[in-house]
Order: structure tokens, then sequence, then C-alpha cells
């Protein structure tokens, strides 16, 4: 339970008596608080540093290591204090937690100092607040990708097994694994260079036939050219098709950007292939080989920097939209401006607003060809107008792109908006499920059948014994609350899947309940009351718990008397056994996960109990306590 | 038509606010807002002595107390949606916000709105330490929602749907709907003496004081402080 709400539980359980009036059942006893110990400061002494709180304050955390006995551990007997050695700066925040009930991540800190000191104290890291819960996340994650990478680069790659389309597409994702990889990286490379010199000399005006002007390289060498451009696209084919082969999800990478690029670069030529022969179609064909352009992109595999400037401009598609979604809005006013003001002047240039665009353009992206001026005054001034505004709407919009580039170059992060995505969600789901816990923990105890309430030790065990009860004494009077309101209703909780079975048997079955003493046709007085064991017939009956059976579960109540009995066995009552009266579960310090039963009765109280007013507490516990729960809510 | 002029006046004088807010910038009128927003009630309890005389908790018993309720509520007072929240904390299978708010004004005894922490410890002062005729009393209190000295059997049903939902869904046996609607028929039954459809508050307490069970679980809660 949260911090003040453990403080509001007294509040809760004297609210509870507006059920009392309603209710038709007895209620089962309250939990008893042996030792009225007034609350008192304890001096935690961390490194040097002391630090002093309420007691209670740590006691609102039972599963962490101050929150319960674990601490006794640290217990200093001459200064009366408990001695951490561990880094008083840290602990600052560790207590700061049991204060407020909000852990905060210090920025100074070192990720994994922080995570040492929260792990000792027994904290999870997934309470953190939100208000430092990114930056955690982020260091976090940086800490890995160090960590990982530090690890690549030792790392011999002798991978276990894997099969021959494995292995390729290893060879292809990462071309240092092998030689051959490597060679195969590089002579792509070449190639891909080759072609795109290629294109660009095809178009070279090389030599001159004396009858005609200048013909382009492409045109006087055509063979050469050709034989070269099939060269390359036969490797690029190729290469395609082992990619194609060796992918682990075909469909996945036919829909990756880089192997549209390279369908798009081999493209043109085949097509050119299929279509020489047909001259309506020819213009067209010209244009394809424009995207032979396209090959150049292919570099992109082959260098970090072109897929981060790729990545950069993909995640600031914003800021570009803004940009020019500004430009756009401003080029059509001061077009229409410009339009307007040079309609008077005689043989102007801006003929029609759309003609004034690209003087707007070229002015405010301070080109200033020169192509197009205006010549009256207005036109001038607005002129001047146009071009200082060009210069802060495209000076706005690139610092940030400029930043984002260096912020991903720097840490290279690839998709990470997914990933955080996925960690959020499982971020939620863990605290989902400790926050379940309150309620698993109240269902655990019932079906444990373990009934529990504090124990009364004498002698020397008592001082242990104190710490181990008020750890689960915050849950004792919890569950306490929940029984006397299943009480009050005459219905108990069940969890889901009980609930899910009990639903299916009432549809399949006409009577809904196999416990024989149960029906749902009684009203609730006759449910609850009736529920009583058939195997006790000791039961005093003045003031009795009912033992409640069910069907699927079996709870019980213990009879217990306090007192110097000798310690009897104990048996857990089942279906078989006899309940025997006057049994008293020894308890040793916190290590097994039973503890002690007592019951503020008279003492003296003999095995054959019968006709005495014996009042029976029938209160729950928390099953474990020993093993480390999660701390919820 | 007058009317509708004076509508139309003010919607160009909206208008004309709303521009001239545009030209010279929103900033300035937005803090201001902003900064009365944050102002909070706050409230400082009386001091000790007062409530150790007005409650029968001892000085130490009211600063834990204190200290519980500062915690969760820094600015004195709990209102009622964190008053819910809080109370929703101890029942995480059901909806405690129905019984809350019947808690709550059956704490906010001047019905302001909220409940400070002489409300809070008065409330307290009478579940934990008064004697089983104040408790009754205050539990006839709870039930009768219109606080006119009845209680009908509308506001017992009310009170008993809220304490049924706060069992949620998953309850063995399963929870039917008019379980709450019987139940109250029993109450009636029980303690309408003179079956006349309402409750008053001296059939309430006579009754109760012959049960034995009502009698003994008003104990119950003695030792929670």
């Amino acid at each position: 339970m949260a911090a003040g709400v453990a403080a509001w539980l007294p509040f809760a359980r004297a609210a509870a008596i507006g059920w009392m009036p309603v209710a038709n059942c007895p209620m089962p006893i309250a939990p008893r608080d042996q030792s009225k110990r007034q609350d008192e400061l304890i001096v935690l002494n961390v490194s040097g540093r002391r630090f002093q709180t309420w007691r209670t304050t740590l006691e609102r955390y039972p599963d962490t290591l101050l929150g319960s006995s674990e601490k006794e551990f640290f217990y200093n007997e001459e200064t009366k204090e408990y001695f951490f050695d561990r880094d008083p700066d840290a602990f600052r925040s560790v207590l700061n937690f049991y204060r407020t009930g909000k852990l905060h991540y210090p920025r100074h800190e070192c990720i994994s100092a922080y995570d040492e000191e929260l792990a000792f104290f027994g904290i999870i890291p997934e309470i953190i607040g939100d208000c430092c819960y990114e930056e955690y996340k982020d260091r976090k994650r940086e800490n890995a990708e160090r960590l990982m990478d530090d690890q690549e680069e030792n790392k011999d790659s002798k991978l276990p097994h894997m099969n021959f389309r494995e292995t390729m597409w290893r060879a292809f994702e990462n071309p240092h694994t092998s030689t051959m990889a490597l060679v195969f990286y590089y002579v792509t490379g070449f190639f891909i260079a080759i072609s795109v010199i290629t294109n660009v000399v095809e178009t070279v005006p090389c030599g001159s036939t004396p009858n005609q002007k200048d013909v382009p390289c492409g045109e006087r060498y055509t063979v050469a050219f050709f034989c070269m451009d099939t060269a390359c696209v036969m490797i690029f084919t190729v290469e395609y098709l082992m990619r194609l082969f060796a992918a682990p999800s075909r469909y996945r990478f036919m829909r990756s950007v880089m192997s549209i690029i390279d369908v798009v670069a081999i493209l043109p030529y085949y097509i050119g292939l299929i279509m020489t022969n047909n001259e309506d179609v020819s213009g067209a064909f010209v244009t394809l080989r424009v995207f032979r352009v396209f090959r150049i992109f292919k570099f992109s595999r082959h260098s970090q920097g072109l897929r981060i400037l790729g990545y950069t401009l993909k995640s600031c598609a914003s800021e570009l939209g803004f940009l020019l979604f500004s430009l756009t809005m401003a080029i059509i006013i001061f077009a229409t401006v410009m339009f307007y003001a040079e309609k008077g002047s005689t043989s102007s240039k801006f003929t029609s607003i759309p003609a004034s665009f690209w003087y707007t353009i070229v002015t405010m992206t301070t080109l200033g060809y020169g192509d197009m001026v205006p010549k009256t005054i207005a036109g001038k001034i607005f002129g001047s107008i146009c071009s200082l505004s060009g210069v802060l709407v495209i000076a706005l919009p690139v610092p940030v792109i400029v930043s984002n580039f260096s912020r991903i170059y720097h840490q290279n992060q690839r998709a990470d908006k997914r990933r955080a995505q996925k960690v959020q969600k499982a971020r939620l789901a863990r605290i989902r499920a400790a926050k379940s816990g309150t309620s698993t923990a109240f269902l655990h105890s019932k079906r444990n059948g373990l009934f529990t309430g504090l124990p009364q030790l004498q002698g020397s065990e008592e001082g242990d014994q104190q710490l181990n009860k008020t750890a689960s004494l915050l849950e004792s009077q919890h569950h306490h609350l929940l029984h006397c309101l299943e009480k009050t209703t005459a219905h108990e909780f069940v969890d889901e899947q009980l609930y899910e079975q009990n639903c299916l048997e009432g549809t399949l079955q006409s009577c809904p309940s196999r416990s024989p003493s149960l029906s749902s046709q009684d009203g609730p007085t006759g449910t609850c009351c009736c529920r009583r064991s058939r195997k006790n017939p000791h039961l005093p009956s003045a003031g009795v718990a009912p033992t409640c059976q069910r069907s699927l579960q079996e709870l019980s109540a213990i009879h217990i008397q306090c007192g110097d009995q000798p310690p009897l066995t104990t048996s857990r009552s089942s279906l078989n056994m006899k309940l025997d009266e006057g049994s008293r579960l020894n308890c040793k310090t916190g290590l097994i996960t039973t503890a002690i039963i007592s019951v503020p009765t008279p003492p003296a109280i003999g095995p054959e109990g019968d006709g005495q007013s014996l009042t029976s507490s029938s209160v729950q516990t928390t099953a474990s306590s020993n093993v480390v729960k999660v701390s919820a809510l | 038509m007058s009317g509708c002029r004076k509508r139309c006046k003010r919607q160009i004088l909206k208008f004309a606010q709303y521009v001239f807010r545009i030209i010279t910038g929103t900033l300035s009128t937005d803090s201001i807002d902003d900064e009365q927003e944050q102002y909070t009630i706050r409230h400082r309890p009386e001091a000790l002595e007062q409530l150790e005389a007005q409650t029968r908790f001892t000085k130490k018993e009211l600063q834990t107390l204190y200290r519980g309720f500062k915690n969760e509520c820094p600015s004195g007072v709990v209102n009622e949606e964190t008053f819910k929240g809080i109370y929703s904390q101890f029942f995480p299978q059901g909806d405690a916000s129905r019984y809350a708010h019947f808690l709550f004004n059956a704490f906010d005894t001047d019905h302001n709105g909220s409940v400070n922490f002489e409300d809070f410890a008065l409330g307290l002062s009478i579940l934990l330490r008064g004697s089983v005729q104040e408790k009754l009393n205050w539990a006839f209190n709870l039930y009768d929602i219109n606080k006119d000295g009845y209680i009908t059997k509308d506001e017992m049903l009310d009170i008993m749907r809220a304490i049924y939902s706060m069992m949620g869904r998953c309850t063995y046996p399963v929870l039917k709907d008019d379980t709450p609607r019987q139940h109250v028929e029993i109450f009636f039954q029980k303690m309408d003496k003179n079956k006349d459809g309402v409750v008053t508050i001296d059939e309430f307490i006579d009754c109760c004081q012959k049960d034995e069970n009502i009698m003994r679980s008003m104990q119950l809660f003695e030792n929670v402080i």
C-alpha cells in the first residue's frame, strides 16, 4: 500500500462501523496490536551521515529492506542505530521514497550506481515517478547500448551452427564478419561507382565529327556503354536476388526502402530491353533512364552517415513540413502583392501571379538571379520586405533539423520511438501486476487457510517478533477489513479464474453450488451463518467464527490459545483431518512461511475446551514473509 | 428584439476583444489566470490542546493522525475526489466510490465540500472512542442520506448497493442484482418495528441494542489507533 494510504488504514477500519448494523453475521475478530508501542525515531547511519525518521515511516513498505526485519541485520547494539555502509547521497532518494511515496532519480547520479542502491534496499525501479522515469530509462538504455557495443567488439564471431541462408544474410548485413562478405561489399561498391560514373560520362560531349555538332559520348561509343551498363545491371540483379533469397522475412525485405531502391535502379534497363522496338514509348523510355541515378542511393548501405541523414530527415518530417508550409504561404502572399504592385509598370515581367512565384522564391532564398526585377517604387519596397522575411522563414526550422541530426548521429539510435512504446507498455504491465498483488495477497491468504494473527511470545523472542509482526500487521488489518466486508455482504472475494469457473458451473448445473451447506436460494443470512464445519462438533456455539467450506478451496479457523501451553502439533484443518484445538505454531524469526497465531484469551485452556467461552479468532495473514514481494501501489 | 440586439452587441464586443488580444498578444492575460488557478485552499487546524479537548484522543494519537493526514493532503483539506481515491485503494477488487461518497458526507458535518482535520478527528473520535450510543448515532447519520431523521427504503438501498459494489464482480457466490434489495428487506424487517416504511433513530438504536451481533461488532475497532 502506498505511503499515506497506510496511515489512513485506521480511518478505513473505523469507517467499517458503518457496515455493522447492516450485517447479519458476526464479524471476525480484529488482529490485535499487542504492545502499544509508541512511534519512535530510529537512526539510520549511512557511512557516517545520520538520518532519522519515524519507525512507521519505514514500515509503510514492508517488502523492502528498511521496512522489514531485514534491517535488524544492520543494527548496531552499542550505538543503538542502524549502520549501512552505502553511499549517503543515493540514500537520500531512497529515504525520500519512504517519506513521500515517490521515488526520484537524481540526474547527477550514475545509473548503475543508483541501480545497485535500489537493488540493495529492495526497491524496484519501476516505481520511479513519472517526473524522472523518462530520464532514468534513457540513461539506462544508453548504458545498455554502450555495454553492448563493448561486447560486440570483443565478441568472437563464432556463432553456433547457422545454416547457409542465415550465414549469407549475416554476411550481407555485416560485411566485417568474413572475408568473402568484405570482398562482396567492396565489389558492389565499386560497381555502383562505375555505374554512376558511366551515367554521368554518357552525357559529356566527347569529340566532334566534322559534319555535326558535338555528340555525347553515349551516342559515340554506344556499344561500350551498353556493355558497361549490362555488366553493372547483371551484378546488381544477382546481388538483389541473393539478398532476397537470404532474407529471413522475404515479404519484409521486399517492403524495405533499400530493396525498393535496388529495384528502381535496375528496372529501367529491363524495361528498356523489352521496349526498344516500340517507337511510341521511346520518349517514356528515355525518361526512365533518369531513374538510373537512383543507383547512387545504393551507397547508403555502405555509408552509416547517409543512413543517419535519411533517418534524420524522416524524424524531422514535421519541421520540414512546417518549413514548406510557411514558405508556401509567404510565396503566395508576396507574389500577389508584387503582381499588383507591378501591374502598372510597362513591359513588366510580372505577367501573372504564378509568374511572380518565381521572383518570390528567388528573392526569399536570397538567390537573386536578376531575371525579374521590380521597377515601381511600391514594388521595390515590397521586394525588400520579401527578401528580409525570406531569411527569417528559412532560418527558423534549420537549427531544429541540425540539432536533430547531431543528436541522432551522436547517439546512433534507430527506431527508438517504437522501442520506447513497448517499454512503456511493459512497465505499466509490471506496475499493474504489482498492484494486483494486494488483492491477490488477500485471496492467497484465504486459499492457504492459514489464519495467523500476531505472535505473542514472551521473553527474548519478543523483540524480534515485534518487528516481524509489524511487517504483517498492516496486511493483517487490511485483510481483516476485507473479511468484515465479506461478512457484511455474505459474499466472498474470489479471483478471476475461480469466478469464471463458478460462472461456468452455474450455467451447467441447476444448483450452482456444490457446498453442502450453501445454497444460493437462501438469502444472505442463510448462506453466511449456516456455513459451519461439520467436522468440528466441539465448536462452542457462541461467537464462533464460522468455518466456511467451499467446494474448491478450504478455509478454516484454527482455535488457538495463548499462554504457556506446551506447543502441540498444529494441524491445518482439511476435509479429512480433525481440527485440533489448542495448537500453537512455534515461530522463529522470519524464516518460515507461516506465522504464529495467538489469541487474547485467558490462559490455561485444556484441549478439551468444550463449554468454555473460547473466542476463537479467525484472522488472516500473509502467507509468505521471506519472499520479497513487489511493493505494491 | 432588444434581447437579440443585446446579445449581438455582446458578441461583437467579444469578437473585438478577441482580435485585440490576438494583436497585442495573449500572454499577459493568460498568466494572471494561471496565477489565480494556482491559489489553493490551505487550512491550518486548531491548536493541539483544543483538539485534545474536543476529541477523546491523546496528544500522541492526534499527532500520529495528523502526520498521516497531512502527508496525504498537504493542503490540509480533503476534497471528495481525494477521499474517494484514498478509500478505493483499500478495496482493489470493487468500486468503493459510492460508499466513499456517503462516508464523505458523513464526515463533512458542515457540508462545505471539504473535510478538514478537525472534522476528520472528530469523526474518528466518535467512531473509535465514542459510546455505543454515539456510534449508532453516527451510523444512522450515515444511512440517512438527506439527513431528515428517517431512513427510507430507497436510502437504504443506495447504501446497500454502495456496499455491495465494493465487493466487485468476482465474488462467491455470484452477486445477483437483487441481492442488495433482499438485504434491505431483511434490514427493514428487523429494524422497522411499526412497519411504517421508515426507520427512525429510536427504532434503529433500540433494535441495534437488542442485537448481540451488532453490539459486539461495534466494539470491534476499539484498538485501531
